[in-house]
């Protein structure tokens, strides 16, 4: 008995010290994400790559790039990782700080990262560009700090659209080529496609944070403000006409026209889903969301229509946002200089250079990616209207079935998100619209009187 | 045989009574003891003691996990206790146990007699009853949601329909959200607990029950005067396992409907889940551990409440 417990005792030693050394061994993947790479005068820089589940050609493709790119600036050494931004697994890898040396981040969160520090002062980098000063000011604002320095460089823009079923407006005797210019309109097609076809004619997103969002989207395009900027001070102005005006619309549709269906609980990511199984007629949402309609819900292309948003009122405006290409505040000098490098070639070149666009059209389409998708200029018209000429054999959009779109979309003014609080003030708005589409009593002044007390307290905060 | 009485004031026999030094206890076996102990002790730490530790640590600070944090003192319970959010919250979980209490609670007893009185099959009622619990929850509970479809081709709507029943909302609505959310939750954890009351039954005499039924006693009266009193153990202890458990609900209300709709399905745990990761800017850390202590400490004192109240019930 004793010799068997000596046995045993000596077998858990030796397991317990294996696990001990393995785990030390095995080095901190995270931890020195911004060191210096080893070797003298080489720089490794981690960026992020594709969406994971992204096309293995797609990967090919990128993985191509990086070589060319190291090619080009041998003290440069890349190493990638897969990445999506989403709201809870940034949070988590700021905190425990893995996230890469370049990551992306929407216009959204952009001011508040600037704000807390935690992305690098890439300005000096930056006005070392040649198209520096080319850029959109409204878009390269996004990336600004309230120094005026540049700490992240946007490289896509979109606006909010109405997306439309065009197959549902077939069924429901519309013509699809001549989608609806005013919100009357709209409400008069959602209830014919809801009477004929019995699909939803109508939806809007509801749930985590996007119910606010894409609220806010209808009070722009009715003329109203959710917060207004005094100096510093911000004031959250939910109950305003145009808010209003949008809840008392969705009320319209949904009880007396009851043209909205019977599912409402929808985020960015179901509406989606349900839109591209052809249970929505329309909704509004990003221009850009094609892409993701034909990778992530398998969309039939020919159901697909873009058009601008009705907008009605003085100061009426379109939503707009984007995505910016940023640096970890904790990168060193000579990783900064490397990573602007990076999204010069990676992310900015295609906008401004003709054969780093074709290259990338061509690799998208080739890995079937939608080419093309609507979008908004980074620096002017021109410059945009010359990235498609040169891309257009690679175009694999139905460019004629988001012509409404891509033809007054420049005509509208672009509005910026709300810049404080923004996502408690979109989540206040949330309950609201979720109260307006499932309580048939619902007071709307009641509610956004309640939503705008408690933003007003959360930006009153110090 | 006599036995030899011990002479009334005989010593008791001297017992080698050695100090517990360090020596003692390592040739005692304390090192293996302590060896065999190591994983536990290691996996406990790190994963259950040292974030309740971190947790308590946290809801007195204001961190955002990457600057220093700085402590705030009470702070963040103030805060938490002003949010408007908490009484919803409150008020929803207590919805939820009632709802789980009235119709989760009596159903494995039901099952478990009802099966413990088949004569054949029990096997696979007992399999059929218990694969509910297999399947794992994340899936279960987007099945349902599928399920759930508000519209007229829903699944469930459509099987209603076929008796005359109208289309239902489901989780559309405030008033349906709540309910529905506990029928999937009865559903995919009644298995689990009528295989334990399945085998509590196996040790209620039989003789009870034939003396029982020699007075005369109906299956109601047999399943009143015999059954409960002999499981009041058993009762007790998934009793106030469930209220902990329904206390602490939160893949229901997060898989469904996100707390929605308009909060009317916001429970204790999503709004500390809220709290910590609804903003994509990194959340409110300390509020979200403040919350966690008190529902802890709220729990342990209804289990300290419980236990005493029902120490002179229960038959241990």
């Amino acid at each position: 008995m004793r010799s068997t417990r000596k046995r045993a005792m000596l077998a858990m030693t030796s397991v317990a010290a294996l696990g001990l050394l393995a785990a030390c061994g095995s080095g901190s993947p995270g931890s020195n994400a911004t060191s210096d790479g080893s070797g003298g005068s080489q720089v490794t820089l981690k960026v992020v790559s594709l969406k994971p589940g992204s096309e293995d050609s797609a990967f090919k493709a990128f993985d191509a790039q990086v070589a060319q790119f190291e090619e080009a600036n041998p003290d440069i050494k890349i190493e990638s990782e897969e990445y999506e931004w989403t709201g809870p697994t940034f949070a988590a890898q700021l905190a425990g700080g893995t996230l890469p040396d370049v990551f992306t981040i929407p216009f959204t969160d952009g001011k508040t990262l600037i704000e807390n520090g935690q992305l690098a002062d890439l300005d000096a980098s930056f006005k070392k560009l040649p198209y520096a000063d080319k850029f959109n000011p409204n878009v390269l604002q996004a990336g600004k700090g309230e120094d005026g320095k540049v700490y992240g460089i946007p490289y896509a823009a979109y606006g909010i659209g109405l997306q439309y079923n065009r197959t549902l407006f077939t069924q429901a005797g519309l013509n699809p080529d001549k989608p609806p210019t005013t919100w009357a309109e709209v409400r008069a097609d959602a209830k014919a496609i809801a009477d004929k076809t019995g699909q939803a004619g109508y939806a809007t997103m509801s749930q985590s944070n996007t119910g606010g969002w894409q609220l806010t989207v209808a009070t722009y395009a009715r003329g109203g403000r959710v917060q207004t900027m005094n100096g510093a001070k911000a004031t959250a102005t939910l109950d305003n006409a145009g808010t209003k005006a949008a809840l008392e619309y969705l009320k319209k549709l949904r009880w007396d026209d009851n043209s909205m269906g019977s599912n409402f609980l929808y985020d960015w990511g179901s509406i989606n889903q349900a839109f591209a199984a052809g249970q929505i007629g329309m909704y509004t949402g990003g221009s850009d969301v094609y892409t993701s309609l034909v990778t992530s819900n398998a969309i039939s292309s020919k159901d697909y229509g873009l058009t601008t948003l009705p907008l009605e009122g003085k100061d009426a405006g379109v939503l707009g946002g984007g995505t910016l290409a940023a640096v970890n505040a904790k990168a060193a000098d000579k990783v900064k200089d490397a990573a602007v490098r990076w999204i010069d070639f990676y992310y900015m070149k295609k906008l401004t250079n003709q054969d780093a666009a074709v290259l990338d059209a061509k690799t998208l389409s080739e890995a079937k990616q939608p080419v093309g998708t609507p979008s908004l200029p980074i620096f002017d018209q021109a410059t945009y209207d010359t990235s498609l000429t040169w891309i257009k054999d690679y175009i694999n959009i139905p460019t004629a079935q988001v012509k409404t779109f891509n033809d007054k979309i420049f005509g509208q003014p672009l509005v910026d998100e709300p810049g404080r609080s923004t996502q408690e003030l979109y989540a206040a708005l949330d309950t609201v619209v979720q109260a307006v589409l499932t309580d048939k009593n619902a007071d709307i002044d009641a509610l956004l009187t309640r939503a705008n007390t408690d933003v007003q307290a959360l930006l009153d905060k110090p | 045989m006599t036995t030899v009485a011990r002479p009334a004031h005989a010593p008791a026999p001297a017992r080698r009574r050695s100090a517990r030094t360090p020596v003692t206890w390592l040739r005692g076996g304390g090192l293996g003891n302590l060896l065999f102990l190591l994983p536990v002790l290691l996996i406990f730490g790190v994963f259950s003691w040292f974030p309740i530790v971190r947790a308590a640590v946290m809801s007195v600070q204001q961190t955002n996990l990457v600057a220093a944090p700085n402590f705030v003192g009470l702070d963040n319970f103030r805060s938490v206790l002003a949010d408007p959010l908490l009484w919803t919250a409150v008020k929803n979980t207590g919805y939820f146990a009632l709802l789980a209490l009235v119709l989760g609670y009596p159903l494995p007893l039901i099952l478990a007699v009802l099966m413990s009185e088949v004569r054949r099959f029990k096997g696979i009622y007992s399999a059929l009853a218990y694969l509910p619990v297999v399947v794992p929850p994340v899936v279960a509970v987007l099945l349902w949601k599928f399920f759930y479809d508000g519209s007229s081709t829903g699944v469930f709507n459509t099987i209603l329909g076929y008796v005359g029943m109208g289309p239902f909302p489901w989780l559309q609505n405030a008033s349906s959200a709540m309910p529905s959310l506990v029928l999937e939750a009865t559903w995919a954890g009644a298995g689990g607990t009528v295989i334990i009351y399945l085998a509590a039954l196996t040790s209620v005499p039989a003789e009870l029950y034939d003396a029982a039924e020699v007075d005369g006693a109906s299956v109601l009266k047999k399943l009143w005067h015999v059954t409960l009193p002999q499981l009041r153990g058993v009762l007790f202890i998934t009793l106030i396992l469930q209220i902990i458990g329904t206390a602490q609900v939160f893949l229901e209300p997060f898989l469904f409907t996100s707390g929605g709709p308009a909060n009317s399905t916001l429970t204790v745990l999503l709004l500390i889940y809220d709290y910590a990761f609804a903003n994509s800017l990194g959340g409110d850390y300390g509020s979200a551990t403040a919350l966690s202590v008190m529902l802890a400490a709220v729990l342990a004192v209804l289990s300290v409440v419980y236990f005493r109240v029902t120490r002179s019930w229960s038959s241990s």
